[in-house]
C-alpha cells in the first residue's frame, strides 16, 4: 500500500516502475525445456481425445504433446498451427478450464489436467523463436479477396486464404492489426508485444496486405469492396458499447472497460496512466474480471465488480473469478447501477439497488463510493449496411455464408460460437476454405 | 513382527538385501555408509588378481533408459572390476568385517580361468574373515574379451572346472553368479552344482546398448565417439530375472538350490516375489545407484509388514511359495474363462482400452457416443491388454466366468474341470485328437 494508493481522484503514479513492472509481467511464464518434458509425460494420448473435441480449433493435442515429449517441439508447432495459425497467442488467452484442459482426463481422474495451454506456448513459442514460417504460399489464384477486420477472425481467414494462393487485402480501422489481440486481451496476457510479433510472423506467408485506418463506413463501402474483389470477409468484431442508460453518465470517471484496456495496452510508461482510488466495473464477464484486475494492479485502492445476476451465472469463467478475487477484487452480485452521484461533474459514488434472481428489485440501494466507473455491460455490433442480422450480429449459415452471396463473416460479429479468440480462429479458417471452395469452382 | 533375518548357506544376515558387486561395494567407505543405513550384506566389488589393476574408460560409462519423468527404468554401464589394487581391497574388507560383524560379507572374484590363479587369491580371501565368495561368470563387456566373466559363464564346463577349483582351495561357502547372456540358464545352474557350489547368484547385467546419438552416430554411453555393449540392469531386467530364477528353481536338477536373486529389486515388493521363487535374499544395485542406500528402509519396512499382513514369521514361511504354480504353457486351464469389466466409476474415459483393443486385438470394447466404454463379451478372449494400458490401477480388471455359463465367444458351456492343451483334440500329441477335416475340429483356444 503506497501514500498515493490513498489520494482520491483518478490520478497517476499510484504505483512506482518496479511494482508496476511485476504486476503486467507474464501470468503464466513459459515453461522451460525441463518443465513442459514433466508436463508433457502426464499426457495419455487418449484415444479420440476429449480435450481435441473441446478445441474449437479441434488442434490434435495428444500428437502435438507427444511431439514435445520426443524433443520436437517444433514439429509440435507445426501441428498446432495446421489447425490454429494464432495457437502462439491462443496458449496465452484461451480460457483452457472452460476448454481443452476442462475436458482432459486427468481433470477427471486427479483433478489436475494436463496443462495443455502452457504446453501450446511452449512448442509455439519455440517455432516462432527460431523465426521459422512452415508453410509456403501456392501458386496465385489471381483471385483477390478483402478481409475486413484485422483481428484473429480476418488474420486467420488471410492466412489461410494465402496459403491456397489468394491475393489478400486486410482493412482495419485502427492503425495496427490485430484487433483484440492488440487493444483488447489483458496486458498480463500478452506481454512484450507478443500481439505484433505474432502478426508479423503471420504475415510470412506473403500475399496478404494489411490497410490500417481503413473502416467501412469511414472511406470504405461494403458494396465497393465487393465489386472491387471477388470476395469479402467481414470480421469487425464488436466495437459498440451499451449504455447504462443513467442520469449522469458523462460524468468524469464514467468510461468503457474496453476503452480503459485499449488505452492501458498502447500505454507505454504505465506510470503516467492514471485510475481511480475507488473504482467499479459493471458487468460479469471477461471485460469486467479485465478491466477489474489491471485497475488494481494499476494501484486503484478498492475496485468493486458488481454483476446483477449470481454468481454461478456469471459469464467469466471460476478461474476468472478467483484471479480476480485473488488480486483483491470485490466480487458482489446480484446488483444493477441505479443511480450516478457526481460532483463537479466529476463521478463520486454509484448507487447500486439490489434485485431478486428474476431481475426485480429488492427496492433496497447501497452506495458505493466512486471515482471511476467502467461500463463492461457486453459489446455490440456496429451495423453493417445490408446484411441480414440475428441477435444483433451478422446472420451465418455454415462456414460464414451471409446473406450476400459473395460476402462471409467470422469472429465476434457473425452470429453463433462463443466471443474468443480461438472461436474467432476457427471461423475465419473455416471461411477461408469456403471462400476457396467456391472461388475454385 | 516379522523376522527378516536370513541364513543363507550359513551366512547369516539381519534382513535379505544384500548389495550387489557394484559400485556400491567399490570401497570402505560406502560399505560402511551402505551398513549405517541397513543393508544386510554386501558383495564386494570384483576383485581381480594381483598385479596391475583393470583400467576403466575415463568417459562416460553408463547408458539409461528413462520412462514417464525421467524415472529410471534400466541403466547400462560398461564398468570393468574393481580398479583398485587387490591389497587395498582385501585391507579394507577386513576391516568393516570386523566393524560389523552381524553383517553378511561376500568377496566377488573374477581372475583367469586357471587353476594357480584361483589357488592365489582364495586364501587372501580368507584371511580378510569375509563370510562366503562369489564367482563373477557374468561380467558381459571388456573381461569377457579377455577370457573371463560371462566367457566363463557361457561355457558350462568352464564354471563346474572353476567351481571345483574353488570347493578345493577354500573352505568359504561358494556363490556362483550366473550371466544372462546364455540361451538356456539352466545349462550353467546345473554346471554350478555338479562343481559343488553351495549356491547360486542371478542375473549379472544383459548385453545392451542404450541409445544410438544420432548427431555423431554412436552407441551410447559414448566414448570419443565409439561405444561398445555395456551390461542392462535395474527394473527393466527384472522379468528376466524371474524368468531365470523361476527355471532354476523348478528344474528337476537344481531344484533346492540356493539361489540368490539378482536383476531390479527395487522395492520390497520386487525382494518378495524373488524370494517367492525361490530365492534366499536378493542383491540389488541399480535401485542403490539411483536412490542412494536409503531405500533400504522401505525395502525392509515394506517386506516386515507384508510378512505381518500375512502372518509369516520368517523368510522361509513363504519362500518358494510360487515355484510349484510356474508351470509349462500346456498345463494351464483352457477351461479358465474370463471377461475383461469395465468400472465406470472409475473410468476417466481416456479410451486407451478402446484403440488398443480396436486396432491391435480384437474389437472388443465398445465406445459410445458419450465415451462409455464397454466390454463386448462376444469378442472378449480375455488377452488382458486394456488392463495393461489402463492409466486407472484396478479400473479394469477380469471376471471369471462360472462354470456352466456359456461363453458368449465361443458359444460353448464353460467346463468346470480343469482341461490343457495336452487333451486338448487340436493338439496331434493328444489322446482325444481328432484330425482335421472332421467337423469336431475345435477352433479355440487356438491364438
Ligand atoms: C477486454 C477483453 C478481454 C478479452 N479477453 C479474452 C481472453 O482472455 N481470451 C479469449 O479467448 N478472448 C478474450 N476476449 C474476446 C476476444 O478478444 C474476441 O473474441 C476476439 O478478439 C474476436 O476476434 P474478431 O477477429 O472477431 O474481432 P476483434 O478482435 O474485435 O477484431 C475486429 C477488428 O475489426 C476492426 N474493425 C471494426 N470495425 C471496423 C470497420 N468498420 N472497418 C474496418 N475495420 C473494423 C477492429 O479495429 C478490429 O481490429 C476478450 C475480449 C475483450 C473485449
Ligand atoms: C556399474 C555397474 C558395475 C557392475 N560391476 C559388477 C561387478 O564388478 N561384478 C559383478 O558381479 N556384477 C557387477 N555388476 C552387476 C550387478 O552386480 C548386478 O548383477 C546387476 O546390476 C543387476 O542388478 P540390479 O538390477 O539391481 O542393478 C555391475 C553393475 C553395474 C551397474
Ligand atoms: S481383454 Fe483383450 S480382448 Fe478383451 S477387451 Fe481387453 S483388450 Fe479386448
Amino acid at each position: 500500500m503506497t501514500e498515493a494508493m490513498r489520494l482520491d481522484g483518478i490520478r497517476a503514479g499510484r504505483l512506482g516502475p518496479d511494482d508496476l513492472a511485476r504486476n503486467f509481467g507474464d501470468l503464466h511464464p513459459g515453461l522451460d525445456a525441463h518443465e513442459a518434458t514433466v508436463a508433457a509425460d502426464r499426457c495419455y494420448f487418449c484415444h479420440d481425445a476429449p480435450c481435441i473435441a473441446a478445441c474449437p480449433t479441434d488442434i490434435d493435442i495428444p500428437l502435438f504433446i507427444r511431439q514435445i515429449q520426443t524433443g520436437q517441439p517444433e514439429a509440435a508447432a507445426k501441428t498446432i498451427f495446421d489447425q490454429n495459425i494464432m495457437g502462439g497467442m491462443c496458449a496465452r488467452v484461451c480460457p483452457v478450464e472452460t476448454l481443452c484442459q476442462e475436458a482432459c482426463v486427468r481433470e477427471a481422474a486427479e483433478g489436475k489436467p494436463v496443462e495443455i495451454g502452457r504446453l501450446q506456448r511452449y512448442a509455439t513459442d519455440a517455432m516462432m523463436a527460431a523465426g521459422e514460417h512452415p508453410y509456403a504460399r501456392a501458386p496465385d489464384t489471381g483471385r483477390r479477396v478483402a478481409v475486413v477486420g484485422a483481428g484473429p477472425a480476418g488474420l486467420a481467414c488471410a492466412h489461410r486464404l494465402a496459403m491456397h494462393g489468394h491475393a489478400v487485402t486486410v482493412y482495419d480501422a485502427q492503425p495496427k492489426p490485430g484487433g483484440l489481440n492488440e487493444y483488447g486481451i489483458a496486458a498480463y496476457k500478452t506481454p512484450d508485444g507478443f500481439a505484433q510479433a505474432e502478426v508479423d510472423w503471420l504475415l510470412k506467408i506473403g500475399g496478404i496486405a494489411i490497410e490500417n485506418d481503413k473502416a467501412i463506413g469511414k472511406g470504405l463501402s461494403l458494396s465497393a469492396l465487393r465489386s472491387d474483389f471477388d470476395a469479402v470477409f467481414l470480421a469487425v468484431g464488436l466495437g459498440g458499447v451499451g449504455a447504462l442508460g443513467l442520469d449522469g453518465e458523462d460524468a468524469a470517471g464514467v468510461e468503457n472497460a474496453v476503452d480503459f484496456i485499449a488505452a492501458l495496452r498502447q500505454h507505454d510508461d504505465l506510470t503516467t496512466l492514471p485510475i481511480g482510488r475507488h473504482v467499479v466495473v459493471i458487468g460479469g464477464g471477461m471485460t469486467a474480471v479485465d478491466a477489474a484486475v489491471q485497475a488494481k494492479l494499476l494501484g486503484a485502492e478498492v475496485v468493486t465488480i458488481a454483476y446483477r445476476r449470481t454468481r454461478d451465472r456469471m459469464p467469466a469463467s471460476r478461474w476468472e473469478q478467483d484471479l480476480a478475487a485473488s488480486h483483491g477484487v470485490r466480487l458482489a452480485f446480484g446488483l444493477v447501477p441505479h443511480a450516478l452521484h457526481a460532483r463537479g461533474g466529476k463521478l463520486r459514488e454509484v448507487e447500486l439497488a439490489y434485485v431478486n434472481p428474476d431481475m426485480t428489485p429488492t427496492g433496497e440501494t447501497v452506495r458505493v463510493r466512486a471515482d471511476q466507473l467502467f461500463r463492461a455491460i457486453g459489446q455490440k455490433l456496429e451495423a453493417v449496411e445490408g446484411l441480414d442480422l440475428a441477435g444483433g450480429k451478422i446472420a451465418v449459415t455454415g462456414a460464414g455464408r451471409t446473406s450476400l452471396d459473395d460476402v462471409w463473416a467470422g469472429g465476434d460479429c457473425a452470429a453463433g460460437g462463443e466471443d474468443l479468440t480461438v472461436t474467432a480462429v476457427a471461423e475465419g479458417r473455416d471461411a477461408a476454405e469456403d471462400i476457396h471452395g467456391s472461388l475454385s469452382s | 513382527m516379522a523376522d527378516l533375518t536370513t541364513d543363507f548357506i550359513g551366512i547369516r544376515s539381519p534382513n535379505p538385501f544384500w548389495l550387489a558387486s557394484a559400485p556400491p561395494t567399490d570401497k570402505e567407505y560406502n560399505v560402511r555408509r551402505a551398513f549405517d543405513a541397513g543393508w544386510g550384506g554386501v558383495v564386494w566389488k570384483t576383485l581381480g588378481a594381483e598385479g596391475p589393476p583393470v583400467v576403466n574408460v575415463n568417459g562416460p560409462r553408463y547408458g539409461v533408459i528413462h520412462g514417464a519423468d525421467r524415472r529410471v527404468l534400466g541403466i547400462n554401464n560398461i564398468e570393468l572390476i574393481t580398479d583398485r589394487p587387490l591389497q587395498t581391497n582385501l585391507d579394507e574388507i577386513a576391516r568393516v568385517k570386523r566393524d560389523y560383524p552381524d553383517r553378511a560379507m561376500i568377496a566377488s572374484i573374477m581372475v583367469p580361468c586357471e587353476e594357480e590363479a584361483w589357488k592365489a587369491i582364495l586364501p587372501r580371501v580368507e584371511d580378510t574373515g569375509s563370510d562366503g565368495i562369489e564367482l563373477n561368470f557374468g561380467c558381459p563387456h571388456g573381461m569377457s574379451e579377455r577370457g573371463m566373466g560371462s566367457a566363463v559363464g557361457q561355457v558350462p564346463e568352464y564354471i563346474q572346472m572353476v567351481a571345483e577349483w574353488c570347493k578345493h582351495y577354500t573352505h568359504l561357502p561358494v556363490i556362483v553368479k550366473l550371466t544372462p547372456n546364455i540361451t538356456d540358464i539352466r545349462k550353467p545352474a546345473r554346471a554350478a552344482k555338479a562343481g559343488g557350489a553351495d549356491a547360486v547368484s542371478l542375473i549379472n547385467t544383459i548385453n545392451s546398448i542404450t541409445a544410438v546419438d544420432l548427431d555423431d552416430f554412436a552407441p551410447e554411453p559414448t566414448i570419443d565417439g565409439k561405444g561398445s555393449h555395456g551390461g542392462y540392469c535395474g527394473p527393466a531386467v527384472k522379468p528376466i530375472a524371474l524368468s531365470m530364477v523361476s527355471e532354476i528353481a523348478r528344474d528337476p536338477e537344481t531344484r533346492g538350490m540356493p539361489i540368490s536373486g539378482i536383476g531390479g529389486v527395487t522395492t520390497w515388493r520386487d525382494a518378495a516375489e524373488f524370494i517367492a521363487l525361490g530365492c534366499g535374499n536378493v542383491q540389488v544395485c541399480t535401485a542403490a545407484m539411483t536412490y542412494g542406500f536409503k531405500v533400504v528402509q522401505e525395502m525392509t519396512a515394506g517386506l516386515s509388514r507384508y510378512m505381518d499382513e500375512k502372518g509369516y514369521a520368517s523368510i522361509e514361511d513363504f519362500r518358494g511359495r510360487a515355484v510349484p504354480n510356474v508351470t509349462d504353457w500346456q498345463h494351464l486351464n483352457l477351461n479358465y474363462v474370463t471377461k475383461a469389466r469395465i468400472d465406470q466409476d472409475a473410468c476417466i474415459k481416456c479410451g486407451r482400452c478402446y484403440a488398443a483393443c480396436e486396432d491391435t486385438s480384437h474389437q472388443a470394447v465398445a465406445m459410445s457416443a458419450d465415451r462409455t466404454f464397454t466390454v463386448v463379451d462376444e469378442e472378449c478372449v480375455a488377452c488382458n491388454l486394456c488392463v495393461d494400458v489402463c492409466p486407472v490401477e484396478d479400473c479394469i480388471t477380469m471376471e471369471r466366468l462360472e462354470a456352466g455359463t456359456t461363453d458368449p465367444r465361443t458359444g460353448r458351456i464353460v467346463q468346470a474341470e480343469p482341461a490343457d492343451w495336452t487333451t486338448h483334440p487340436n493338439n496331434p500329441g493328444s489322446p482325444n485328437y481328432v484330425p482335421a477335416g472332421q467337423d469336431t475340429m475345435v477352433s479355440e483356444p487356438a491364438e
